[in-house]
């Protein structure tokens, strides 16, 4: 792997806090390896911004390696930047060559609103969980582990569907801001358990209600969020979300 | 004297003695109980969830925007029980001998056989929550191996298991969310305890977003804010993982116990260049399938491919027979560094081994499936085709993240690794209780010292955080509580919390009135340095005087020339930082301390002037059977009180993996 270097222009949206306007803001980087992540880039950039006495870019970050779900980058016009099923803090600088200009936005929803910068608030998957993405177990009330033979294709989609990261990029991909892709994962993933069963029409009900009432949009089928999930969620879950719904629906009105 | 409440009994009745006569809280009463829960990990959200259904009030904090993104997520390889599915000789007993071995003989016998006990309901639990752990065909629970043991008690969930268990634990604790029963701070930093007659009584606070300080009433304080890791500035912890938390309740009469215990992971992707920001870890599961090796002859720059069977060096499999790859992971990065400082290191840096997948992928993957598929004689392309889809499987995500940083195909050259900060084994002191030496205050997780002596197995801090959480304190905190309920909510204007929230308030005034010339960042690189370099794999007298008197340089220098840029009244990630950096600083040196007090080595503590003949770390029970609980007594001043170790059950001898 041939490792080489890079001067940038980054146009960076800067926004002080929810209730002021943001703009854009030019910063030429100079001097960019292409082994440094995304995110060192923009550390070289923000060390410089403080040592010039300005305030330094805000963005949300934590693991740093794909899982935690916290970075949140609109990149290019792509959330999470060019490359596919990868997260922004995954994106490494040899996706770049010298002289390119590359625009960096928050997550732009609704239901996101902006915190600074390119923080924004994903409170409202939190709250759609609270709704009934969970099973209702307290500690202590459990079998034993193997008492319930799972089928090993269910167990691993359940685990496909599970490994969600939460990030919200599904929502700043789609033009209506639907959170659907989100939701149909946490459904699918405990519909497809026996553990999952007991509640799971309440649970596509109730999770859904709450998704409508933070302001997330209608799924017209684009099929944008799964094109740039990191964690490569198939929109077939969005299939399963809309069939659990249905049949709640129904046996609901009986 | 220290007071460890280990209760009196037999080794294997103490915990069901200990439940069976524990004081209760009764319903009615539970409800007029406030806990407050610092840190939404596995051992917070799971102690939060529990406790909440329990019926206490319960308000938890975390500094992330969503609990879900406590570092826990990022755990891999997977997480140890007792169940013994495989019928390949685990047990209870076995665990915990495993465990107090691998800790070295550093570790308390009682607390270790209790997690030995609940191992086995954390699975259950899990399960019952939707955690979708590995499966076989017929629909039961697979299991892998780790180091430091030769049965599979390991489940996992591909190499996300972090992910799916703090996932079903943040369910649980979003459900009580829902249910009213915890209040969920997002977004939180805590800056203080608040102490009223010599109990935990609250919490001073910072909102992230506002900049506001807050004051929290609760009758106790959990503290379950994961490990300090980042005092090496480069470490595999999630870049805002800290140890400010732990070190202000320090400050404030909680010991620190074993400090010096770090443990540096030995398959790591190596570091780059200077921006590295941190290190990724390459799951110790990898290590069932992957062999360790180096080239036979120093300074060969073949590629990797190119250097034939005979002239590679696997020198885990060489040293230590019976283990072979499977070594305990302090000494897997001792091997490693041993190499590499004798210049048989690979890559650019000469800082790394190979990590090699090929001859497990044809020989044990690729030949098993060709035989299920009945394939005769297939030839090695067809076996390696076989043998990735495995392994794609049991490992997809960790060689694609490799792929990711490095640029290289994993399945196709082996990969390059390098022993890296993962885990911190010392924390504060607790007693039997989980409560520190403030009554009121308890550690939960990777920020109590309690179960892993100087050295944690693999896959064994999901569980010890998991079984804090969920299995233990929601039974000792009741001990405590039980005499607490005539105790009325305390207003949060009592003079305590006025002190506390204007100490906060001034320190982060002074922080900021600095205007200095260097960055948060360059002091928190300058310390890793510093760390690194005399408080890590290896440590003599001599380096950690310097680093001591170093960091108290460091120390003075960043008090009188950081830069924090903005204000305090307002969202300042910067500000944040200092204030954990500054905290890593007054600890870097404690660390120091202890390991300058430790003359033996044990486990992940290697000093120099304690090995045997061949290099292996000599452990030295007469004089060091002790944690090193340290007592706070004023600016670089310490008190050391040691709580002897008794091994009734698991007699000490030298650990031998050979
Ligand atoms: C890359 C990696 C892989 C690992 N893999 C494994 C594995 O396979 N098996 C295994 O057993 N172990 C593994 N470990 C270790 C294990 O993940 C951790 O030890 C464990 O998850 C720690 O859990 P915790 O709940 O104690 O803390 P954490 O998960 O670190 O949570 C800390 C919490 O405290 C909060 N917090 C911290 N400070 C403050 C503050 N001042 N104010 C407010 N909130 C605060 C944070 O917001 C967070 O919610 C791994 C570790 C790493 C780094
Ligand atoms: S579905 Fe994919 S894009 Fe949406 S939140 Fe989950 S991981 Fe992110
Ligand atoms: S920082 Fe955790 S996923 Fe990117």
């Amino acid at each position: 792997m041939q490792h080489y270097t890079m001067n940038l222009t980054l146009k960076v949206w800067r926004q002080k806090n929810a209730s002021t306007a943001g703009h854009f803001e030019t910063y030429p980087v100079a001097e960019i390896s292409s082994e440094m992540s995304f995110l060192e880039m923009i550390d070289v950039l923000n060390e410089k911004l403080i040592k010039e006495g300005k305030e330094p870019i805000a963005f949300d970050h934590d693991c740093r390696e794909g899982i935690c779900g916290m970075c949140s980058m609109y990149i290019n016009g792509r959330p999470h930047g060019p490359w596919q099923q990868n997260t922004t803090c995954q994106l490494h600088m040899r996706a770049y060559k010298d002289g390119d200009t590359i625009v960096v936005e928050p997550w732009r929803a609704n239901s996101f609103p902006v915190v600074k910068d390119l923080m924004v608030d994903r409170s409202a998957f939190d709250r759609i969980i609270q709704a009934g993405g969970y099973i209702s177990v307290n500690t202590g009330n459990a079998v034993d582990a193997n008492a319930i033979p799972v089928e090993k294709e269910k167990a691993d989609s359940a685990f496909a569907a599970a490994a969600c990261i939460g990030c919200g990029a599904c929502v700043a991909a789609c033009k209506n801001s639907s959170a659907m892709l989100f939701v149909s994962a946490k459904v699918s993933h405990l519909a497809l358990l026996p553990q999952g069963h007991p509640e799971k029409k309440k649970r596509a009900l109730s999770m859904v209600a709450q998704m409508d009432k933070e302001g997330f949009g209608a799924c017209t089928n684009t099929g944008a969020c799964e094109a740039v999930c990191p964690k490569g969620i198939s929109i077939e879950n969005i299939a399963r979300l809309n069939r659990e719904y249905m049949m709640a629906g129904l046996s609901e009105s009986e | 004297m220290i007071d460890s409440k280990i209760p009196a009994g037999p080794l294997e009745h103490k915990w069901t003695d200990y439940k069976g006569h524990c004081k209760l809280v009764n319903p009615a009463n539970k409800r007029k109980l406030e806990v407050i829960v610092v840190g939404t990990g596995l051992a917070g959200a799971s102690a939060a969830a529990s406790l909440g259904e329990l019926g206490y009030q319960v308000k938890a904090f975390c500094f992330q925007d969503s609990p879900r993104r406590a570092h826990s997520i990022a755990a891999q390889g997977g997480i140890n029980a007792a169940k013994n599915y495989q019928n390949d000789g685990d047990s209870v007993f076995r665990l915990f001998y495993d465990t107090i071995k691998g800790g070295d003989y550093r570790a308390r016998e009682a607390n270790v056989h209790r997690l030995a006990e609940v191992s086995v309901n954390i699975i259950d639990q899990c399960v019952a929550q939707g955690v979708p752990f590995a499966r076989e065909y017929g629909g039961l629970l697979n299991n892998r191996s780790f180091g430091g043991t030769q049965v599979k008690r390991t489940f996992y969930a591909a190499g996300q298991t972090g992910q799916q268990l703090l996932i079903g634990a943040y369910q649980a604790l979003e459900r009580q969310v829902a249910l009213g029963k915890v209040k969920m701070y997002t977004r939180h930093e805590m800056l203080d305890v608040v102490v009223i007659d010599g109990k935990a009584r609250g919490i001073i606070c910072r909102n992230l977003v506002t900049g506001q300080l807050e004051r929290h009433f609760a009758h106790a304080v959990l503290l379950c804010t994961g490990g300090y890791g980042n005092v090496f500035y480069l470490s595999t912890n999630a870049m805002g993982s800290n140890v400010t938390a732990a070190w202000k309740a320090h400050k404030k009469g909680a010991y620190f116990g074993n400090p010096c215990f770090t443990q540096i992971h030995p398959t790591c992707i190596p570091v780059s260049g200077d921006h590295q920001s941190k290190l990724t870890l390459m799951s110790e599961s990898l290590r069932n399938d992957g062999r360790i090796w180096v080239p036979a002859l120093k300074g060969d720059k073949r590629a990797p491919n190119d250097i034939p069977e005979e002239e590679r060096d696997y020198f885990l499999e060489r040293r230590y027979p019976a283990f072979g790859n499977l070594v305990p992971r302090d000494v897997a990065s001792r091997a490693a560094k041993e190499r590499c400082d004798a210049g048989y290191g690979v890559g650019t840096t000469g800082q790394a081994v190979y990590l090699d997948f090929k001859f497990n992928l044809i020989n044990k993957y690729g030949k098993a499936e060709a035989n299920k598929l009945g394939i005769a004689n297939p030839d090695t392309n067809t076996l390696i085709k076989l043998g990735n889809e495995v392994v794609k499987e049991e490992y997809g995500n960790l060689f694609d993240m490799y792929e990711k940083i490095t640029g290289e195909n994993p399945y196709e050259v082996p990969m390059r690794i390098y022993p890296a900060v993962h885990y911190t084994m010392g924390g504060l002191w607790v007693d039997y209780e989980l409560m520190t030496s403030v009554k009121g205050l308890y550690a939960l997780g990777e920020a109590n010292f309690s179960d892993h002596g100087a050295n944690r197995l693999g896959a064994s801090a999901l569980m010890q955080g998991l079984a804090d959480g969920y299995f233990v304190v929601p039974y000792t905190i009741g001990n405590y509580l039980a005499d607490e309920i005539a105790t009325k909510p305390i207003s949060t204007s009592h003079p305590a919390f006025e002190e506390a929230e204007q100490k906060a308030a001034a320190r982060i005034n002074q922080l900021l009135s600095i205007q200095g010339k260097q960055t948060v960042e360059s002091f928190h690189k300058r310390l890793g340095r510093i760390m690194w370099d005399k408080c890590g794999m290896a440590r003599d007298e001599k380096g950690l005087k310097e680093a001591i008197s170093a960091i108290r340089q460091l120390k003075a220098e960043f008090w009188s020339d950081v830069r924090i840029p903005g204000g305090s009244d307002q969202m300042n990630p910067e500000l944040d930082k200092a204030g954990r950096v500054a905290d890593f600083i007054e600890l870097g040196e404690l660390m120091c301390q202890d390991a300058l007090d430790r003359k033996e080595s044990c486990g992940g503590h290697f000093r120099e002037e304690s090995q045997t003949e061949e290099g292996e770390a000599k452990r030295d029970d007469v004089d060091y059977a002790y944690v090193a609980a340290w007592e706070y007594q004023g600016d670089s001043q310490w008190q050391l009180h040691k709580e002897a170790l008794q091994f009734e059950v698991a007699k000490p001898s030298q650990r031998s993996y050979k």
